[in-house]
């Protein structure tokens, strides 16, 4: 089969008559990109000149401190990070499914008269401060947890470490609900128009082969979206990783490492916001620009291992062809 | 055209597909099942969504009346007071956050995509990755040093700066993504026809991929528009009339989580009106984005 | 109400152009519409201005770091790449252009007003708003405040850095703190008491504890409601015997900070093991953002306890308990027990007093000062007119400003306290001229 539109760029072609706009262009582009670089370098040095103090205080037993006591200046940030990581993973695990699936519906099964007004919602979701998500945690969904979701939870799953202890409301399992909600309209909006840039050719071609709906999506369409779709996650997981507000108003603010999801916890960005303000000048506030150092480094290794994937995925499939 | 497949799907498809009828039942029934996930998934997305704009919309559209949009705030025990700086504020801010992110992100994303070489590319790709990594305060934090302090005043440019920066990684992801996904045949066949390579990725590539990239501005800008914690050591926020962009300026985001925390009912009823005209605010943008993208697109 | 007029009129003339180009003003038209001397001259955005305010300022930093150094060079590559670098800076920069010599000479204002910033506290917000409006529609037409609730911390660290004309602050600050912003001074300005809101069903009649009671509850000592210390200070009150679900603030703030201030003044255990600040390592409980967290998980959980300031607690009707003082008397929660809390005590010359646990018999032993901070020489205040509005205003707050804070449940410091802070007043100078001349 003829390896032609394939999707993304072309190798560089000397282009014809009226191109001496072209260098030009092509400056003009790098010279912008150049600029983001150079913020990034300003920043990444910010960063590092603000924590100095605990950098050279604490060294890596910060890592796996796990005191946080402002009074006696003694600061660790292992459970913080555990409480990023785990309510992270939660949240992007069921974000996912639920936005991917929203997705497929939007850009595939969705008669047109519900596609438009469905998809303004979903971007709506991402409108909403997230202080209001806080608080509708506290007010609606916590509750209902409590009175609905934990007693089912606790009877069917209570024997196991994950849903151990007394639900209050606040938790682990409510920080991460919430973070869900806040991740979704991300990647169920963005997977939706890299599923929308498929081809038409690329389903005629399945069904013509004679296949399922099921079989021109997860065949056809999904494949070609994938780095997109990959995209899309890392964006809702950069949003899952550095969300405070809600989060804090939801997640008990202890930091613990447990098993448990009906437990409390504490996150890196939402103690970082909670106590920045108030942080005296010195090794508080120098600890806490090093949670945000942390913070930064979990998103790069989460973005290289997804870059990873996708470049080994792309390799086996590209073996596979021939 | 209409008759290639991209290989990448098509071989491992076929193969299966050359199974034959037998198991064609079975495909039938896997096919109803992924299905009826998808229709799960769309509901999960539904209740939530609905609870929470049902629940700020019945707690702030009461709050929404002529002094909300037209007065200042005012002391807790003024019920004539509203929010109508913060509101122009949050669109003077937001605008110059565009100002400055759109040409970076959309530039940045298109040298990626179109230009970069390799090792280039990933220190780009790096840099994007670090910037929606950050975590938001401490943009305000970094933009405090970089445009607060040597101002020596907190300031409508500071806040747009710090928004830029919430906003550019979403830009130039979704530009990128966007741009690599317009099949390599319509820049081909401009280039065939002798256009120069600026004008394919300006009046053809970018524009098929405009779509994606406003839905990429549209939650840009939404995220920016709901974020309090770079706004608080840049823009500050005010309480009269912004008279500059050297001087400080309020934002919605700013009176919802000042006001949210107060004990007074008269501002904690402009929080959630502000949490709700916030939302709208962004609904309007939308729609017309849309219809701009689509009347485009259509033409 | 004569200054919505104002307001409107305000409104009218900016609808005029926010309308037509709501961006452009952005950028600065309204500059164009400005007095020159609102505008500060280190403010003046060409891009060179930019560079060449920013290194000096850089330099004499003395402590220069690699960040203020990337700083100083970003900008200029930023604005240089974004595309519209004349539509972002060109407005901005020509009405000011000329007006850039400092102008530290007191300025004729027109019909615009002087807008006076300042952030810091949230605690003493509902006050401040009330004051300076009253003071801005009563007293001074021509002076406007701007005060934004950032926090202690934030307020402190900027005017320090002073990009503030004042900050509010909960704590008093530290020697190291001071030692950072040699000059500043504090204005203890109003009293406010924190009260322990409670969830218990069943139990009607307000509870009654003590010092040692909170701090072994909020230490998990007494984990249940009908432990025999509680039980003992609350005869014929029927005690549920559900756990104790202990809730605090989870984000720093000067109630934390008068609130284990207290409890490290009655409980030696206490004070070793977890001490006082804005933010503490809590051996139990969990945490709330702000007021509304705490006060919304008490409201959501039974058997809950947790602290909010008095008018949280009164405004949200939310039940709050009585104390036994250190007088061993039990006291309510109102404006004339928290002024009761300052009664005797020894007051050092910087202000820095703290009032927790009083020895008066009426004192709620719960209360704190917040402060005002101003620099005693304000040349951090960009004009002198600036200058003397709000050295007018903390004049007028102390003297004029009673009434008011009682309505809103904060105490005035009483008369002694008060004839200190006017001494104080009075030797507050713009470039060594006084300042307040009453």
């Amino acid at each position: 089969m003829a390896v032609m539109s394939k999707p993304g760029r072309l190798p560089a072609l000397e282009a014809g008559r009226g191109a001496t706009g072209d260098p030009a262009f092509r400056r003009l582009a790098l010279i912008l990109a150049t600029t983001v670089i150079l913020v990034v370098i300003a920043m990444l040095i910010n960063m590092t000149w603000e924590s100095r103090e605990s950098l050279n205080h604490f060294g890596l037993g910060f890592l796996v401190g796990q005191v946080w006591d402002p009074v006696h200046t003694i600061f660790g940030a292992l459970p913080f990070i555990y409480g990023t990581v785990i309510t992270s993973l939660i949240a992007l695990l069921l974000a996912g499914f639920i936005g991917i699936g929203t997705a497929i519906f939007l850009a595939e099964l969705a008669p047109g008269w519900i596609r438009t007004p469905l998809s303004f919602l979903v971007e709506l979701l991402a409108a909403i401060p997230s202080v209001v998500y806080g608080v509708w945690g506290i007010f609606i969904l916590g509750p209902f947890l409590k009175s609905y979701v934990a007693p089912g939870l606790k009877a069917t799953l209570g024997g196991t470490p994950f849903f151990a202890g007394t639900f209050y409301g606040p938790s682990i399992l409510t920080a991460s609900l919430v973070l869900t909600i806040m991740v979704l309209p991300i990647v169920a909006a963005v997977s939706r128009d890299v599923i929308l840039t498929v081809p038409p050719s690329q389903r005629e071609a399945m069904i013509g082969l004679g296949a399922t709906r099921w079989e021109v999506i997860s065949r056809a369409v999904l494949p070609y979206a994938r780095t997109g779709i990959l995209g899309a996650l890392i964006l809702g997981l950069g949003r899952a990783l550095g969300e405070t507000m809600a989060v804090t108003m939801l997640i008990g603010n202890r930091g613990q490492i447990t098993p448990s999801l009906f437990k409390f916890g504490d996150t890196l960005a939402s103690v970082l916001a909670n106590q920045f303000a108030e942080a005296q000048a010195g090794l508080q506030r120098s600890s806490l620009i090093e949670l945000a150092l942390i913070l930064l480094v979990i998103s790069l290794a989460v973005n290289a291992a997804a870059r990873l994937l996708v470049w080994r995925a792309g390799r086996a499939q590209g073996a596979g062809r021939i | 055209m209409a008759t290639q497949v991209q290989p990448v799907a098509g071989t491992g498809a076929v193969r299966d597909l050359r199974r034959g009828p037998a198991n064609f039942q079975a495909r039938r029934v896997r096919s109803s099942v992924m299905l009826g996930l998808i229709y799960a998934a769309v509901v999960a997305t539904l209740i939530p969504l609905l609870t929470v704009l049902t629940w700020v919309f019945i707690q702030g559209l009461p709050a929404l009346n002529w002094d909300f949009f037209t007065q200042l705030p005012g002391p807790a025990d003024d019920p004539h007071q509203g929010v109508a700086n913060s509101i122009v504020g949050t669109v003077q801010l937001l605008g110059i956050a565009s100002l400055i992110s759109v040409p970076l992100g959309v530039g940045a994303g298109i040298y990626i995509s179109e230009f970069g070489g390799s090792r280039y590319n990933t220190l780009l790709r790096f840099a994007t990755d670090v910037l929606s990594g950050v975590p938001s305060i401490t943009i305000g934090v970094f933009v405090y040093a970089l445009v607060v302090l040597p101002m020596r005043s907190f300031s409508m440019l500071a806040g747009g700066i710090a928004l830029a920066l919430v906003m550019l990684p979403i830009l130039i992801r979704t530009t990128e993504e966007m741009l690599r996904l317009v099949p390599g045949s319509v820049r081909e066949a401009a280039l065939a026809l002798g256009a120069p390579m600026w004008k394919t990725i300006m009046r053809y590539a970018l524009p098929a991929a405009l779509p994606g990239i406003v839905t990429g501005g549209l939650l840009a800008m939404a995220r920016a528009a709901g974020e309090t914690a770079p706004l608080l050591f840049t823009a500050l926020g005010n309480n009269q009339w912004n008279t500059g962009i050297t001087q400080p300026v309020d934002a919605l985001t700013l009176k919802v989580f000042f006001y949210a925390g107060q004990p007074y009912e008269v501002w904690r009823r402009e929080s959630w009106g502000g949490a709700v005209v916030l939302t709208l605010m962004i609904l309007i943008t939308s729609i017309l984005a849309r219809v701009a993208t689509n009347r485009r697109a259509g033409r | 109400m004569r200054f919505n007029i104002t307001r409107r009129t305000q409104l009218a003339t900016l609808t005029g152009f926010t309308a037509a180009s709501l961006l452009l003003s952005a950028c600065g038209s309204d500059a164009a519409t400005a007095v020159p001397a609102t505008t500060a001259p280190v403010t003046d955005m060409t891009p060179t201005a930019m560079m060449g305010a920013m290194t000096p300022t850089a330099m004499m930093g003395g402590a220069m770091t690699p960040t203020a150094m990337m700083g100083a060079m970003t900008p200029t590559a930023m604005m240089g790449g974004a595309m519209t670098p004349t539509a972002m800076m060109g407005g901005a920069m020509t009405p000011t252009a000329g007006a850039a010599a400092p102008t530290n000479t007191p300025v004729k204002v027109g019909s615009g007003s002087v807008l006076i910033n300042g952030a810091g506290a949230t605690f003493p917000v509902p006050i401040y708003s009330k004051w300076f409006q009253q003071y801005s529609t009563a007293v001074n037409k021509d002076v406007a405040f701007n005060y934004q609730p950032i926090g202690s911390g934030g307020g402190i660290t900027a005017i320090t850095a002073k990009t503030v004309d004042f900050a509010g602050s909960d704590a008093a600050l530290s020697d190291k703190q001071l030692a950072a912003a040699p000059g500043l001074i504090h204005i203890p300005t109003v009293a406010g008491a924190v009260v322990l809101a409670y969830n218990l069903k069943g139990v009607t009649q307000p509870l009654i504890l003590d010092g040692a009671t909170v701090a072994g509850i909020f230490n998990g000592d007494i984990t249940s409601w009908n432990d025999a210390k509680i039980a003992a200070l609350n005869p014929g009150v029927t005690l549920p015997s559900g756990d104790i679900a202990v809730v605090h603030r989870s984000d720093g703030s000067g109630t934390t900070n008068i609130f284990t201030n207290y409890l490290s003044a009655v409980s030696p255990d206490w004070k070793t093991k977890v001490g006082a600040g804005t933010t503490v390592n809590w051996p139990v409980g969990l945490g709330g953002k702000g007021n509304p967290g705490v006060a919304g998980l008490v409201q959501q959980t039974d058997s809950s306890i947790g602290y909010v300031e008095l008018a949280y607690a009164v405004q949200n009707k939310i039940a709050y308990a009585k104390m036994k003082n250190q007088a061993g008397q039990t006291v309510e929660a109102t404006v004339d027990s928290t002024v009761a809390a300052a009664n005797g005590i020894t007051v050092p010359a910087d202000f820095r007093i703290s009032i927790v646990n009083s020895a008066d018999p009426a004192a709620w032993p719960i209360a704190g000062f917040t402060y005002l901070l101003v620099y005693k020489d304000m040349n951090n205040i960009k004009d002198a007119a600036r200058a003397q509005a709000l050295g007018d205003f903390l004049w007028w707050s102390e003297h004029d400003g009673e009434a008011m804070a009682k309505d809103l449940l904060y105490a005035r410091p009483a008369a002694d306290l008060s004839t200190k802070i006017e001494a104080e007043l009075r030797s507050i100078t713009y470039n060594g001229a006084p300042v307040i001349t009453k």
